[in-house]
C-alpha cells in the first residue's frame, strides 16, 4: 500500500442487514467530518427487511467529493454471509485491504481470488469480551485506526450516536471501539491529510433527500402528502417532523393518487404543496399531473429515481424516469422538470421548483435519484438563495372573475378560497377564461397557447444549467452523473481550456437558445447518463441542435458510473 | 354570522350556469338543495368549496357560486381532503356519482371514511354511468340487462354504499332522495354541522338509462326509527335494509381526527440545526 499522502480513501463495510453496517458507516464518516474532513456514504440493500445483505461504502477525503472514487481500498466484513452478491458492484483490487472475522465463516473463493492484503481481525471475539460489545462497534474502531481520525473525534460521535439508547450502550460502545483500535495498531497508511487552511465554514452532514425536503420547505411548501416508496421515504420521514414546526403538515395518504390530489388540494386552497415518489408512484400520479396544468395548480413533485421499469431495482440508482416525467402527461400539458445535480444540488433546485411552480401556476417535477437521494455527504453550507412562493394572488374582485383570464405572462391572478367574489370551478376540462366548460376550439386554442406562452416566456435565470470551462468539446449531461464527470475532469490539467461541461438543471421547457450559446466554439459533444436506451440523448436530439461529432455514453443504473471511466472515455476521444 | 350579514337566498347561490343534465335527471333535486342548505346555514359563498370528480353529477360544482374543483374521475374525495387540512376553516362539500367514487374512486372512499376529516360527501346515486351512455355501475342490480358493457347483466351483487361507509369508519350515514328537496336540505344541513366525515346518498334517478328509477320516488319512505350512535345497531338496521329507507341512519360520536396546526418554531433556518457537523475540529493524527 503506497505511503504518499492521498486525497480520498474508500473504505466498504458489509455484512447482514441487521449487523450494524450502516450505524458504524455514519459514525465513521461523521467523525471523520468533525476532523475537518469531506466525505460521503452510500447505501446498498438487498430486498429483504432485516437479514439480507447490507453494504456501505464511505468515502473520506480532504476535498468535497460527489461521487465514489475508482478503486475500493477497505473492505471491513463484519460476516461472510450474502458478500458475493455485492462483489460485481464494488472495485477491489490486490491493492485494497480486506478485514475479516476468521470466526466468521469461511472466506468466499471470489474474495480470495482478488489477491488483496488479508488481514484477521476476530471482531465477534474482541465484542465478545465486552458486556453487550458489538462487532460493528469493534469494526468503527479498527477504520478509525487506519484511517487515522483522531480519537477524540471518534469517541464523540460514538457518545452522540448511541446515548439515546442508555449509558450502558454507551460505555459498551466505546469499549469496543477501543478494543477495535488496539486490534489495529499495525494497521496503518490510509490517513487522509486533513484541510488546514480555509476551514472555517461551516458544514453540514446531509443526504440529498434531507437537503430536498428542507430546500422544500425553504421555498415555501407548508402542506405534503405522500405514500412510502423506496428510496424517496426520507423526504417525507423529514418533512413530517419539520412541517409542524413552521406552521404546516404532512399527511400520509392511501395511495399515491390520494397523495397527488390531495396536494392539489391544498395548493388551490392557496397553500404551497409537494409530494415525493419515485417512478411507480409517479407513474400513477400523472393523470393529477395533468389536472394541475390544466387547472393551474402549482404542485410539487419530487421523483427519486430507482432502477426500472415495473418494480426494478428499488433500492438502486437510474436516471430513467426522464422520458415519463417529460413527456409521461396525455394531452399538450407543459410543465416544469427540473433536475439536481448533486447531494447539495437536491436542495437548490427543490427550493426552485416551489418557486418556479408558484410563480407560474404550475405542476413541477424533480428529478432526483437513489444516489443523491440516500447518499450522505459532508458540504459546505449550502449558499442560501432567495427562492421562495411568490404566487400571482388575485385581489379584490370588481365585477365578473375571470380565473383564466389571458394575461401577457400567460400567468393570470388566482383567487384563492375565502376572497369574495372570486368563486370559480377550477376544471380540467377545456374551458372559457372564466372557467366555464367549453369544447369550443376557440377557447381550447386560447388556453392552450396562454399555458404554453407562460412556461416559454418565463425568463429563468442563470440557474437553468451548470456551465464550467471553456474548451471546444462539450460534455453534456444531468443528475447524479455530474458528479464523477466533475472529478474525472479535475484530474486532467488545464481541463477547462479543452473541456467545456453543461449539466442541464432546467430539462423542460427546454431553452435551445441558451444551450446554443453555450456550445459557441463546440466542435463535438460527449453525452453522458445512466440510461441504457439513452433516453437524455434521445431528449437532446429532439429539443437541441448539437454541433459536430456527437459521441455517448450511456450505461444502465444499479452499476456506479466512476469517475476513471469517464476520463477513459474523454481521453480516449482526444487520442 | 357576523351582525348586519344579509342571509342570502338560495338562488344566490346559483351560478347562473345551465347544468347539463337531461330533463328530468335527479341531480336537479340536490342542486337545489344544496343552495338552501347553504342559505339556511348563512355560509358566506366565498368560505365554501365543492369539490367532484367527473360524471353528470360531478358537474354539480360549476352550477354553484361558490368555490369548485371539477377535479378527475375518482380523485374527488383525497383532493377535498388535501383542502380541508389545509384550509379548516373552509365548509367542504364533496360530490359526485357511484361510478365515481365506489369503483374508480373505491379505495378513497374507504379511506376518507377511516380518516374522518371533517366533509360532507354526498352521492347521487344512479346506479349507471349516465355520461358514457349506460353501463353497469357498483350499484347496478346484477339482473340488470341494459348495460352495453354487460349484456345479460352483470351477475355481481351491487356494492352496499351504507354498509361500507359504517364499517370504514364514517361518522355521519344518511340516504335521501332527490325526489324530496326539503329533507335532502334538511339532512344535509345535518351532516355539515356534524363533525368528521359525513356520507349521504342520494337515490337520484337517471331517467333517460334507468326511467324504470321514475318509481323511486314512490318507494322512498322515512325510516321507521330514530338515527342510532351505535354501529352494532347502525349496521343491523343497514344489513336488512330494504334500499329505500331514508333519514339520517348512523351518527357516530368519533371526533374529526386532525388538529389544527401549530407553529413551534419561527426560523425555518433552525430546522437546519440537525444538519450542522458539530464543532469541526480540522486536525490530523
Amino acid at each position: 500500500m503506497t505511503k504518499q499522502a492521498r486525497q480520498s480513501v474508500s473504505i466498504i463495510i458489509a455484512g447482514s442487514g441487521g449487523s450494524g453496517v450502516m450505524t458504524a458507516g455514519k459514525m465513521l464518516l461523521d467523525a471523520a467530518a468533525q476532523a475537518g474532513r469531506y466525505g460521503l456514504m452510500t447505501r446498498s440493500y438487498g430486498p429483504q427487511i432485516r437479514g439480507g445483505e447490507a453494504m456501505t461504502t464511505i468515502r473520506l477525503s480532504s476535498r468535497p467529493v460527489e461521487c465514489v472514487g475508482d478503486r475500493d481500498d477497505v473492505l471491513v466484513a463484519l460476516d461472510w454471509r450474502n458478500i458475493e452478491r455485492f462483489l460485481p458492484e464494488v472495485a477491489l483490487s490486490q491493492d485494497s485491504l480486506i478485514i475479516g472475522d476468521p470466526k466468521a465463516g469461511v472466506i468466499p473463493e471470489s474474495i480470495q481470488a482478488i489477491n488483496a492484503d488479508q488481514r484477521d481481525i476476530p471482531l465477534a471475539q474482541i465484542a465478545k469480551k465486552i458486556p453487550g460489545g458489538r462487532p460493528n462497534m469493534v469494526a468503527l474502531g479498527v477504520l478509525a485506526a487506519l484511517t487515522g481520525i483522531p480519537v477524540e473525534s471518534v469517541v464523540a460521535t460514538a457518545e452522540r450516536g448511541l446515548k439515546k439508547r442508555g449509558r450502558d450502550v454507551v460505555e459498551a460502545g466505546l469499549a469496543g471501539l477501543r478494543a477495535g483500535m488496539d486490534a489495529a495498531t499495525e494497521l496503518s497508511g490510509l490517513d487522509i491529510p486533513a484541510p488546514t487552511a480555509d476551514a472555517g465554514g461551516e458544514r453540514w452532514s446531509i443526504t440529498g433527500n434531507e437537503a430536498a425536503a428542507c430546500g422544500a420547505v425553504h421555498g415555501g411548501i407548508r402542506y405534503a402528502a405522500g405514500y412510502p416508496i423506496t428510496p424517496a421515504t426520507e423526504i417525507l420521514e423529514w418533512l413530517a417532523t419539520a412541517l409542524p414546526k413552521v406552521g404546516g403538515k404532512l399527511v400520509q395518504a392511501e395511495d399515491e393518487l390520494a397523495s397527488v390530489a390531495q396536494i392539489i388540494g391544498a395548493s388551490f386552497g392557496g397553500v404551497p404543496a409537494l409530494t415525493a415518489t419515485s417512478g411507480p408512484g409517479l407513474a400513477l400520479m400523472v393523470e393529477s399531473i395533468g389536472l394541475a396544468v390544466a387547472a393551474e395548480v402549482p404542485i410539487v413533485v419530487v421523483d427519486v429515481m430507482r432502477g426500472g421499469p415495473s418494480t426494478g431495482i428499488p433500492t438502486k440508482s437510474e436516471q430513467t424516469d426522464l422520458n415519463i416525467a417529460i413527456h409521461g402527461l396525455h394531452g399538450d400539458a407543459p410543465h416544469l422538470v427540473l433536475a439536481a445535480l448533486s447531494v447539495a444540488d437536491c436542495l437548490l433546485t427543490t427550493q426552485w421548483a416551489v418557486h418556479l411552480a408558484e410563480a407560474l401556476q404550475t405542476p413541477a417535477i424533480v428529478l432526483s435519484d437513489q444516489f443523491l437521494g440516500q447518499t450522505r455527504a459532508i458540504i459546505d453550507r449550502p449558499a442560501s438563495v432567495d427562492y421562495i412562493a411568490k404566487r400571482r394572488i388575485a385581489g379584490p374582485i370588481n365585477g365578473e372573475y375571470h380565473r383564466y383570464a389571458l394575461t401577457d405572462s400567460g400567468v393570470s391572478p388566482m383567487a384563492i378560497p375565502g376572497l369574495a367574489g372570486g368563486q370559480y370551478t377550477a376544471e380540467g376540462l377545456a374551458h372559457t377564461e372564466r372557467g366555464v366548460p367549453s369544447a369550443a376550439a376557440l377557447n381550447h386554442v386560447a388556453q392552450l397557447r396562454k399555458r404554453h406562452g407562460k412556461l416559454e416566456n418565463y425568463d429563468y435565470g442563470a440557474h437553468w444549467a451548470e456551465i464550467e470551462g471553456e474548451g471546444d468539446t462539450a460534455i453534456i449531461t444531468w443528475g447524479s452523473t455530474t458528479g464523477p464527470i466533475r472529478e474525472a475532469l479535475a484530474r486532467m490539467t488545464d481541463w477547462q481550456s479543452k473541456i467545456r461541461l453543461i449539466a442541464i438543471r432546467l430539462l423542460s421547457p427546454s431553452r435551445p437558445e441558451h444551450l446554443a450559446a453555450a456550445l459557441e466554439g463546440v466542435h463535438r459533444v460527449l453525452v453522458i447518463e445512466q440510461s441504457q436506451t439513452g433516453q437524455f440523448h434521445d431528449y437532446l436530439r429532439a429539443k437541441y441542435d448539437l454541433p459536430g461529432e456527437v459521441k455517448t455514453f450511456c450505461q444502465s443504473g444499479a452499476v456506479t458510473i466512476r469517475p476513471g471511466t469517464i476520463l477513459n472515455e474523454i481521453v480516449g476521444w482526444s487520442a | 354570522m357576523d351582525v348586519g350579514t344579509v342571509r342570502l337566498e338560495p338562488k344566490q347561490y346559483k351560478s347562473g350556469l345551465k347544468p347539463v343534465w337531461c330533463p328530468g335527471c335527479g341531480d336537479f333535486g340536490v342542486l337545489s338543495s344544496i343552495t338552501k342548505v347553504l342559505s339556511a346555514l348563512g355560509l358566506p359563498r366565498e368560505d365554501v368549496a365543492v369539490i367532484s370528480g367527473i360524471g353528470c353529477s360531478s358537474r354539480i360544482p360549476a352550477y354553484l357560486d361558490v368555490y369548485g374543483f371539477h377535479a378527475v374521475h375518482g380523485r374527488a374525495l383525497p383532493l377535498a381532503t388535501g383542502l380541508k387540512l389545509a384550509r379548516p376553516d373552509l365548509t367542504v362539500l364533496v360530490a359526485g356519482g357511484d361510478g365515481d367514487g365506489f369503483s374508480i374512486g373505491g379505495n378513497h372512499f374507504l379511506h376518507a371514511c377511516r380518516c374522518n376529516t371533517d366533509l360532507t360527501y354526498i352521492v347521487m346515486d344512479n346506479q349507471v354511468y349516465g355520461m358514457t351512455k349506460g353501463q353497469a355501475s357498483p350499484t347496478t342490480d346484477p339482473n340488470w340487462e341494459e348495460g352495453k358493457l354487460t349484456p345479460g347483466g352483470t351477475g355481481i351483487n351491487p356494492f352496499q354504499p351504507l354498509v361500507i361507509a359504517l364499517a370504514s369508519g364514517a361518522n355521519f350515514i344518511a340516504r335521501c332522495s332527490s325526489s324530496d328537496p326539503n329533507g335532502t336540505a334538511q339532512t344535509i344541513v345535518e351532516a355539515i354541522q356534524h363533525p368528521g366525515f359525513s356520507f349521504i346518498q342520494v337515490l337520484s334517478p337517471c331517467v333517460t338509462f334507468r326511467p324504470e328509477q321514475r318509481q323511486w320516488k314512490k318507494l322512498v319512505h322515512p325510516a321507521p326509527v330514530e338515527p342510532t350512535d351505535d354501529p352494532a345497531r347502525a349496521a343491523r338496521r343497514l344489513l336488512t335494509d330494504d334500499a329505500y329507507f331514508t333519514g339520517v341512519l348512523y351518527r357516530g360520536r368519533r371526533a374529526p381526527s386532525e388538529p389544527a396546526p401549530q407553529q413551534t418554531c419561527e426560523e425555518v433556518a433552525a430546522l437546519e440545526k440537525e444538519f450542522r457537523v458539530e464543532s469541526p475540529r480540522y486536525v490530523g493524527r
